[in-house]
């Protein structure tokens, strides 16, 4: 446990003292919930056109293919005209890029990303180390399959991907909320378990709460 | 270069010397002589800046061999400090006070190898590996692919193939 998240005695500016518990006080423990969809099928679909046409992605770049996302914002690739936008926290945004490798210590963080967004929320695994490892196969440090740790909604293979494999990925994934099967959030609420596992056994030093919200 | 190894061979009991370039040569260096060694040549010969600091693992003999890489910027040349310690127990003194940045690739090899710098600080702190506990995983006895095997689960269906012949096969499958 990081001392930053052990219980201490703090002083505030006029002088009280006050106990604070980091873990307890700055997180919400509550388990996420299933979200039920809309009530009327009509309204479930508007809802989610409206999702697949603002897909907005956080800037988290966990890998080399963060390097892809360059030229996709620029005039070349321009991916705006796609209705997707970058955004600097994950609380604007839905859409998860895991751009290439991810080791260990970058999943701790992807995970309290990840769970502080708001649902619904995508996950897209980009090239092939997020798929089965790729040239990180047998390495220390990096795992080899994304959809165990989180759930991923479209896998976008290449060695790097290019921006236009990149595109595709969006229309792909544009194309699988149309259809109402990204689901990807309520299947993190509902086998939450086993996803908590499966980081559990990688994340050595898990000093966050269960649920980082 | 070869001059500068004759002349420092007669102040210190210098091993073997090996020159890769006319700027680059590397000397093998006894474990106590290293800390004068190093303060003569940064104080009297210009060698004032410490380009890195890292570690092999020679499994076969036993032995971890710190390399100690000097560069002289006045006189374009740089010198490479070889020393031999034994792989049990593996320790050395830490150059930290010399070079504030040696602290940094003192906690990497300790992280790494399981090499100890006694003194050096924050040596014995995560470094980059967090809440690892294993052995440390640059040592050559240290199976990557069995750790990676044991701990991340693997997709099934991973083939290799040979490119030429794979793409030979498809696109001209009746030549095949």
């Amino acid at each position: 446990m990081k001392d930053e998240l052990k219980k201490r005695l703090v002083k505030g500016p006029d002088g009280v003292e006050f106990e604070v518990d980091p873990l307890r006080d700055y997180y919400c423990d509550a388990r996420p919930q299933v979200e039920p969809p809309a009530i009327s099928k009509i309204v479930e679909d508007f809802f989610n056109w409206a999702r697949a046409e603002s897909l907005w992605i956080l800037g988290f770049a966990t890998g080399c293919g963060a390097i892809e996302m360059r030229p996709l914002m620029t005039p070349r690739f321009d991916a705006y005209r796609f209705g997707v936008q970058w955004r600097p926290t994950p609380r604007q945004s839905n859409l998860f890029i895991i751009s290439g490798y991810l080791s260990t210590k970058t999943l701790k963080r992807v995970i309290r990303s990840y769970e502080q967004m708001q649902s619904p929320k995508y996950v897209m695994g980009l090239g092939s180390c997020t798929i089965n490892g790729g040239m990180y196969w047998d390495s220390y440090n990096t795992i080899k399959r994304l959809d165990d740790y989180l759930p991923v909604d479209v896998y976008v293979a290449g060695c790097m991907p290019r921006p236009e494999a990149l595109l595709a990925g969006f229309e792909e994934l544009k194309r699988i909320i149309r259809e109402g099967k990204g689901e990807g959030a309520n299947k993190y609420a509902a086998e939450f378990d086993r996803y908590k596992a499966n980081q559990k056994k990688v994340i050595h030093d898990w000093d966050m709460p269960d649920y980082n919200w | 270069m070869r001059e500068l190894y004759e002349q420092l061979k007669r102040l210190f009991p210098l091993g073997e010397y090996t020159e890769q370039r006319r700027d680059l040569a590397f000397v093998t260096v006894p474990k106590d002589h290293l800390r004068p060694l190093l303060i003569h040549l940064r104080d009297r010969e210009g060698f004032t800046h410490l380009v890195l600091l890292t570690a092999v693992d020679w499994i076969e003999e036993g032995r971890f061999q710190l390399t100690y890489l000097m560069n002289d910027r006045a006189g374009k040349r740089d010198l490479g400090l070889r020393v031999l310690i034994p792989r049990d127990g593996a320790a050395m003194e830490g150059i930290h006070d010399l070079w504030p940045t040696a602290a940094t690739y003192q906690r990497e090899l300790r992280e790494m190898f399981g090499i100890d710098f006694p003194g050096s600080p924050r040596v014995n702190g995560e470094f980059i590996l967090e809440g690892w506990t294993g052995m440390p995983p640059y040592r050559r006895d240290f199976d990557t692919k069995k750790f990676s095997e044991e701990n991340f689960n693997h997709r099934p269906g991973r083939a290799t193939k040979d490119p030429a012949k794979h793409m030979k096969d498809k696109l001209y499958p009746d030549e095949a």
